[in-house]
């Protein structure tokens, strides 16, 4: 499949997405949708205990269901074992023991979905229960807790030390909890395994990351790399979920056991067990400041729980550790920041992770110091804001127009929406309501975000593309090839951007992803438009001196190109980034910082709980719009899970137990909760990025929950230290019923 | 197992189907129609959106023999402008949504032209009932977007009806 972009649009514009017309007439195939004659359908049998010894595996009555092909244990897996992006502590099927619920334990191919999934509780599993261990804190700091992981119950303990002055005039102390979200993309989990004739297999998978998966799928498989080749199907959402692996090796495993296509497609309950959430925090944070409300110390604890397996959660505590004070100048700075192992659902990458955390607990203080001071929130965000020349926390310093102070006076002076009305369908809860609006109280909010863009902390953090330009039907036309994937932010609408405006031709071709080219590294950390739209240009710029050394004799592009095709390849490598000193947290751990700030204006019934979010506005410094419609989806998606995390959105774990996986129990965010939003968008280039441009993905996550808290909190007075907050947590604060 | 007849984009379709197959695997699964996606499988999303004899329905809490020899259209068999709209409004980002929201919107502008009114109707009495944003929203209300398209939805609804 190669998509044919439309109109002649470069860098800048609203080039239309060129996937639009497959996704609005139903051609576009997702993962999901594969089909091949023959193939198997693949089930995964869960362990329905956070802890527990495996003292027997009996797969007999499983493997003797009609329609049965295969039954799969630990003992089946063909190479090594374990994997996992960071450590490879995950076991590809439970051995001898599981650490969380929904844990695999074994793998089933069948000829029919419903016999595969049969087959799978038929399998008798001897279980022998552990008592589990599910308090961050407790798994981190008491010596006497149970290790859930053989090398301890902490992933990363990262300090940040600045300064020795932790006095001041005026002190605020608060406790902060942010509750565990999904990705809760649309589309759950799946993908076709095919077993080639060369012993290998091709993956059709839907992932944010095909090298990475192709770098732990091949080892557990014990084939060498090249024989696991990977291709990218329709992604129906990520947001972080997809960095992990789900059913890659699973499916492989089964696919090379039956010599079959395997597909395995997970349902909405087994997607909440099939891949990591967002970490939830439990924070402390000390703001000192003058009378004035100029910063002189921000101490803070941050604990982040990981649950059972690493996953990502060193660069989650790195991101909450490094940027755990927010876009603030203070000269003394005390954080430590931790990451747990618990038998709870493992965490990992979720858009913004571990700024999102941080930035509801520091932005909470702000408002409470604010308060103390006398200040508005947004006077006081302005007396502390970074800009351009400013030192971070880690003691980096801001090399790059960061001008906070200007976006929050711009978000102050846009217009407010109007008084609420008291019709009925207006007010929060709308035709439910109960009431004729008596206790419905306005409140508005602010909040600040800073997110680092791209891979921190000395990752090698690099894209690779190629591109060839060639004569097609006797017209230049130019392919574009990367491994990066699509998951709906519009990156193929940027590659094609990019050739046109450094090509000046217009017909563009968008080859699939696959690893028959180089990594482009993760769709993640709002990263793609600039690593692989730098790949993408250094490319095209090579191209083009290439063609210009061919043409300098007069000759025309169609003759150049008729002696054969042009291609180039270029890896694209932003500025390096450096560890945080593991002591001191100091370091200049980041390339690109990226700001965002939210306004939200509610309406809070303070008797029922129930909250309506009116307006939203933001301003978001983009460094170079590569194209306003798809940005503005970005702005409106990432300011809609915002809302989500403030309003609504948690697993709820009890006893390491999941209590509501599935949509009608964890709720996200509908048409009637996104209210319309008012944006301005700046342009203040990044000199070391293309185009100037920064990652924008991310930062409206970050800024939208804590303005929403503090909106509610505005109207309601309550203090509301824990998102998302609940109706309870309003309609029955100060009583014994609040929870 | 029962053998049944639907009419499926106006062509007919016979399936051989054990009764409990719900509408959405049917065709999904035995006529390879995967325009139609499942987000739940329990009528929390809408991403199943499809037309049964021009109402919208969510194909998975439905039983395929329940509408046998019914007229049902799918993503594929749909012609509207609001496909054109969802495009330059941007109406989505994976997209994974799209044909239920697609399907759910050309069921919406029917039940509107037939003069239904919705939650946020005013004036319950008229025929003539304006197709305001509230309006498009509350109709819109059950399928989800995760990506958070929504803006974009309803500017695509509101340009596809002009
Ligand atoms: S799949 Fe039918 S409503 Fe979600
Ligand atoms: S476009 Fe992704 S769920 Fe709507």
């Amino acid at each position: 499949m190669s998509i044919a972009t439309g109109q002649v649009q470069g860098v800048g514009q609203s080039l239309l997405r060129p996937d639009g017309t497959l996704k609005v007439t139903g051609e576009f195939a997702y993962s999901s949708d594969l089909w091949l004659d023959g193939m198997l359908w693949g089930a995964t049998l869960r362990s329905p205990h956070p802890s527990a010894w495996i003292r027997s595996i009996d797969v007999g009555p499983a493997l003797a269901m009609p329609g049965v092909f295969a039954v799969l244990t630990h003992q089946d897996v063909p190479g090594v074992k374990f994997y996992g992006l960071e450590h490879k502590d995950q076991p590809v099927l439970a051995i001898d023991q599981v650490r969380y619920q929904g844990e695999p334990v074994a793998l089933v191919a069948a000829d029919h979905p419903e016999t595969a999934r049969r087959a799978a509780d038929a399998i008798v599993v001897g279980y022998e229960l552990r008592e589990a261990v599910t308090d961050p804190r407790q798994a981190a700091f008491d010596p006497a807790c149970p290790q859930v992981n053989p090398h301890g119950n902490v992933v990363r303990h990262q300090p940040v030390r600045v300064g020795d002055r932790f006095t001041a005039d005026v002190v605020v102390t608060a406790e902060y909890e942010v509750g565990m979200q999904d990705q809760a993309f649309l589309g759950p989990e799946s993908g076709l395994a095919v077993p080639a004739e060369d012993g290998g297999v091709d993956l059709y998978v839907a992932t944010q990351w095909l090298h990475v998966d192709q770098d732990q799928v091949a080892p557990c498989l014990g084939l060498p790399k090249e024989k696991v080749r990977l291709t990218l199907a329709g992604v129906g959402g990520a947001f972080g979920a997809r960095e992990d692996l789900s059913m890659q090796i699973h499916a492989s495993m089964l696919a090379l056991r039956t010599g079959k296509p395997i597909k395995i497609v997970y349902g909405r309950e087994e997607s909440f067990f099939g891949h990591v959430h967002r970490h939830p925090a439990w924070m402390r944070y000390e703001h000192g400041a003058t009378a004035d409300g100029m910063l002189v110390y921000v101490r803070a604890e941050i604990v982040l729980d990981g649950g059972a397996y690493t996953s990502s959660s060193p660069a989650v505590v790195g991101n909450a550790a490094s940027l755990g004070v927010g876009p603030y100048e203070v000269d003394n700075v005390w954080i430590d920041a931790y990451g747990t192992y618990t038998n709870n659902p493992p965490c990992g990458a979720m858009r913004g992770f571990g700024a999102v955390q941080a930035c509801f607990a520091y932005e909470s203080q702000m408002d409470r110091l604010a308060e103390a001071c006398g200040l508005s929130p947004v006077e006081i965000r302005i007396r502390n804001a970074v800009s351009q020349g400013s030192r971070l926390a880690t003691g980096q310093v801001v090399d790059t127009p960061a001008p906070l102070a200007g976006m929050l006076r711009e978000l102050a002076a846009m217009p407010l929406p109007g008084p609420g009305s008291t019709d009925l369908r207006a007010l929060p809860g709308g035709v439910a309501q109960t009431t004729h609006g008596e206790g419905v109280r306005r409140g508005i909010g602010y909040g600040v975000g800073i997110k680092n863009i791209c891979f921190s902390e000395g990752f090698d953090d690099y894209s690779t593309a190629r591109v060839r330009v060639e004569l097609l039907g006797g017209e230049p036309h130019v392919l574009v090839h990367t491994a990066a994937a699509e998951v709906g932010q519009g990156l193929i609408m940027v590659k094609s951007q990019i050739a046109r405006t450094e090509l000046g031709i217009d017909r563009v071709t968008i080859v699939p992803a696959d690893t028959t080219v180089g990594s482009a590294g993760s769709s993640s950390a709002s990263r793609q438009s600039y690593v692989t739209g730098g790949a993408v240009k250094a490319a095209c710029e090579a191209v083009r001196e290439r063609l210009d050394k061919l043409r300098a004799g007069g000759a025309s592009l169609a003759e150049v190109l008729a002696a054969g095709p042009v291609e180039e390849t270029r890896e694209y490598r932003h500025r390096p980034t450096f560890p945080m000193d593991p002591v001191t947290g100091q370091g200049d751990s980041h390339t690109q910082l990226a700001l965002c700030v939210h306004r939200a204006v509610v309406d809070v019934d303070v008797e029922l709980g129930l909250v309506k979010v009116v307006e939203l506005a933001a301003v978001q410094d983009v460094g170079r719009i590569m194209n306003p419609l798809a940005l503005e989806g970005q702005i409106h998606g990432g300011t809609a899970q915002g809302l989500g995390l403030a309003l609504m959105e948690e697993i709820q774990v009890r006893d390491g137990k999941v209590l509501n996986p599935s949509f009608t129990d964890y709720l996200i965010p509908t048409i009637l909760d996104m209210p319309p939003m008012r944006l301005s968008i700046l342009e203040n280039p990044d000199p070391h990025a293309p185009y100037g441009l920064r990652g924008a993905g991310e930062p409206p996550t970050l800024s939208s929950t804590p303005a929403i808290a503090a909106a509610v909190r505005n109207a309601t007075g309550l203090a509301l230290a824990r998102v998302p907050i609940r109706p309870d947590d309003i309609a029955l604060a100060g009583s014994a019923l609040a929870g | 197992m029962a053998d049944i007849r639907m009419r499926v984009n106006g062509s007919i379709e016979k399936l051989d189907v054990e009764p409990r197959v719900s509408l959405l695997d049917a065709l999904r699964e035995h006529l390879g129609l995967t325009g139609t996606k499942k987000g739940c499988d329990q009528g929390a999303c809408g991403a199943c959106t499809v037309l049964a004899d021009g109402e919208r329905i969510v194909s998975c809490l439905a039983l395929a023999v329940q509408y046998a020899d019914r007229d049902i259209t799918t993503i594929e068999g749909v012609t509207s402008p609001l496909q054109r709209s969802f495009v330059r409004h941007d109406g989505f980002q994976c997209g994974y949504c799209t044909s239920g929201q697609i399907c759910s919107a050309v069921g919406m502008l029917t039940e509107h032209a037939a003069g239904a009114p919705s939650a946020v109707t005013g004036d319950l009495a008229t025929m003539e009932i304006e197709l305001t944003a509230e309006e498009i929203r509350e109709r819109m209300s059950g399928n989800l977007c995760r990506c958070g398209a929504y803006n974009g939805i309803v500017a695509a609804i509101e340009e596809g009806i002009r």
